[in-house]
């Protein structure tokens, strides 16, 4: 199990940590989409290496934005990446794309087909962790779309199974976490927004998940990301995966599913979502307070670490970086609360905090 | 002398133009979506896209036309979704797919609106014959939330009226395909199959056409088919046809028909909705006659060859070759 303490600021100013941080993706500026835009127009005369360097811009202005919401671990918001399964679809060998399909309404995706075996095709995040680390001044987390929600929203042509085309997929992050520590990355996150929308559809990723961390060494902090489920189905089945954290989102349904992680114990570290990233009302730093405190009940201080629902994507940026901020404020005033030992810690923390 | 009529369940994808189109004219959020009353400029793609999406079927060489439902923005729930005393609120998920709809809350009394009938009337214009289609009762009570009635029997006894009164303002249609996902993705226990099959009955019987109603997907409460009770209570509603899910799971539906007996026809899907792997036309024939040759002591009038389900999933493109494939079937040699 990987150590907290070295995503601790040198300067922390209390003795409790809650880790801050985000699920990953956020809006990307305007005039990063009409750069797009542009590099997409053959008539422009903007180039590659012009887009390349609005991206690296975005990304940094983002990243260092990040940072100044105070958060302990940061992300470049994904500014690379257009949507997380068509993003790794495009890098990987053996899918093609055939046109968009409805979400919902008038919102389309453009849904890959896997027509053939898969493969590591090109290079996926370590140019874009190398460069986020260079600009960032805390440690940088790692986002990357699960095998097991590639699998499920894309066509699968040529495996026998969606099962099957995930264990493939599952071996290729395997490698791309291999490249990523190898690059220095300590924090990684495996997104699984597809994960408890299926019966029995736990086992699988379980499976996934053991072939993902096969040969990563300890230090490196693994989380996997479940958002838009039923919670039910996936605990306690979940406490078995071989990850260190869970996050979760809970604030969209008002913590009513919270219950369902107090018994059996939580033995893994919780990454709780304490604001709605589907709503344009900044929460205050109080609701936040109480937010936290919820995830109090399922794990002791030590082992809660504090995030947004999910992706900031969709909300205005000056909006996303309120919650952030407040966020961050809200787990600094639970930890000098904590320090001071006037908050109550409901949960009895089990064998798992023994050696934090 | 078994007949093979190629045929869809609709629900087809917008043209990749319209796609656009309409997105810039309505918009890309919940409250922009179709409510019966559109503006000209919304009419006019529609329109368009619905001569477009009939092209499509006769160059495909299809037997039995559909309207193509491109109107539909909240999926099967549609015909809720424009009814007056609905509520149309949040965006909920549509069934285990990665797909959203808005969640149609019955406020009040049902009554019909004409809307699909309109929809088909602008269709018949144009082509010969033409199929309905429309959610079966038990699947629309299964998407919508009820604040009214205060019973599931009651909502889906009102539900049955009010999609009984949708059809009496239909124009002449050759067929209705009622669908029915829900009799596989949240079966009726006892007592509610006996029910869901009496609302089928009072569906069918408000129609001077054949009726199919067609099933599709695996069964969640179940393992794998339609469920043997389920099946034997929609055997007794006063349906031409079954329809039967072959590619999610042939073995356990031939199964099914050979215990239970089956209607005077069926339809068989046999083209993958929810897949861009394109079958040959072979293969949608072989699918077929395994099918007829699987189920002794059957002899089906007429076989609708069509596609599993309804074919938004598809990108536009794919979904036009499938139809191709399947079009292609009654020309090439079903031997039963």
């Amino acid at each position: 199990m990987s150590d907290r303490d070295q995503f601790r600021p040198a300067d922390h100013p209390n003795d409790h940590f809650l880790l801050t941080t985000v699920v990953g993706s956020y809006k990307k500026p305007k005039w990063l989409d009409r750069a797009y835009d542009l590099y997409e127009d053959p008539d422009s005369g903007f180039d590659e290496s012009e887009f390349e360097e609005a991206t690296d811009d975005a990304a940094r202005l983002i990243t260092q934005e990040h940072e100044r919401a105070g958060l302990d671990v940061v992300v470049d918001g994904e500014m690379r990446r257009k949507e997380m399964v068509e993003y790794f679809a495009h890098l990987i060998g053996g899918y093609e794309f055939n046109g968009r399909v409805k979400v919902w309404g008038h919102n389309y995706f453009d849904k890959p087909s896997v027509v053939d075996e898969v493969s590591y095709g090109e290079e996926w995040l370590v140019d874009e962790y190398e460069f986020t680390s260079s600009v960032a001044t805390r440690p940088v987390k790692v986002p990357i779309t699960g095998p097991y929600t590639l699998a499920n929203w894309t066509f699968n042509e040529a495996y026998e199974d969606d099962e099957a085309l995930a264990y493939a997929l599952a071996e290729l992050v395997n490698t791309e976490i291999e490249r990523l520590v190898d690059a220095g990355a300590r924090y990684i996150q495996i997104d699984e927004p597809a994960l408890a929308t299926t019966p029995d559809d736990h086992a699988i990723v379980g499976e996934c998940l053991e072939r993902i961390v096969a040969d990563i060494p300890d230090e490196v902090r693994i989380g996997v990301h479940v958002c838009y489920g039923d919670y039910e189905r996936i605990y306690p089945e979940v406490l078995e995966y071989p990850v260190d954290e869970v996050d979760l989102e809970l604030t969209n349904g008002d913590y009513e599913q919270i219950d369902v992680f107090t018994d059996p114990e939580f033995t893994l570290d919780l990454a709780l979502g304490v604001v709605d990233n589907h709503s344009a009302e900044v929460e205050s730093v109080a609701e936040i307070k109480s937010n936290i405190q919820e995830g109090l009940k399922v794990v002791p201080p030590e082992r809660l670490t504090i995030s947004p629902d999910c992706g900031l994507k969709l909300l205005p940026r000056e909006i996303a970086y309120q919650k952030m901020e407040n966020m961050v404020q809200a787990a600094r005033e639970i930890e000098a609360e904590l320090d001071a030992g006037t908050v109550e810690v409901p949960a009895t923390g089990g064998t798992a905090s023994a050696d934090d | 002398m078994t007949e093979i009529v190629s045929t869809t369940p609709g629900l087809y994808p917008l043209p990749e133009w319209a796609k656009d189109e309409l997105a810039d004219l309505k918009g890309r959020q919940k409250g922009g979506l179709v409510s019966g009353d559109e503006s000209e400029g919304v009419e006019a793609a529609y329109d368009r896209a619905r001569r477009e999406v009939l092209d499509v079927q006769t160059e495909a060489g299809l037997d039995l036309p559909v309207e193509g439902q491109l109107r539909w923005d909240d999926m099967l729930a549609h015909p809720l979704a424009v009814a007056d005393a609905v509520d149309t609120r949040g965006i909920v998920r549509y069934f285990d797919n990665n797909n959203f709809y808005r969640e149609p809350v019955v406020t009040g009394d049902l009554e019909a609106t004409g809307d699909v009938a309109a929809e088909l009337a602008a269709a018949s214009d144009l082509v010969e014959d033409l199929s309905a289609v429309l959610p079966g009762p038990y699947t629309l009570a299964d998407l919508a939330t009820d604040e009214h009635y205060g019973d599931e029997a009651a909502l889906l006894d009102a539900l049955a009226e009010f999609l009984a009164g949708e059809i009496e303002r239909f124009p002449d249609v050759e067929t209705l395909v009622l669908l029915e996902p829900s009799l596989l993705e949240s079966p009726p226990g006892d007592g509610a199959d006996e029910r869901a099959s009496e609302a089928i009955d009072t569906v069918a019987g408000a129609v001077d056409a054949d009726v199919v109603a067609h099933t599709y997907w695996e069964s969640h409460g179940g393992d794998g088919g339609i469920d043997e009770k389920v099946y034997a209570h929609l055997l007794d509603a006063d349906i031409d046809a079954v329809g039967f899910d072959l590619v999610a799971n042939h073995e356990d539906n031939a199964y099914v028909i050979s215990e239970y007996g089956c209607t005077d026809d069926v339809a068989l899907g046999v083209v993958d909705g929810q897949n861009t792997l394109v079958e040959p036309p072979e293969e949608v024939c072989e699918r077929v006659e395994w099918a007829l040759s699987n189920t002794p002591g059957t002899d089906f009038e007429t076989v609708y060859a069509t596609v599993n389900t309804p074919t938004f999933y598809l990108p536009s493109g794919k979904f036009e070759e499938k139809l191709a494939a399947l079009g292609a079937v009654e020309r090439a040699e079903v031997t039963a």
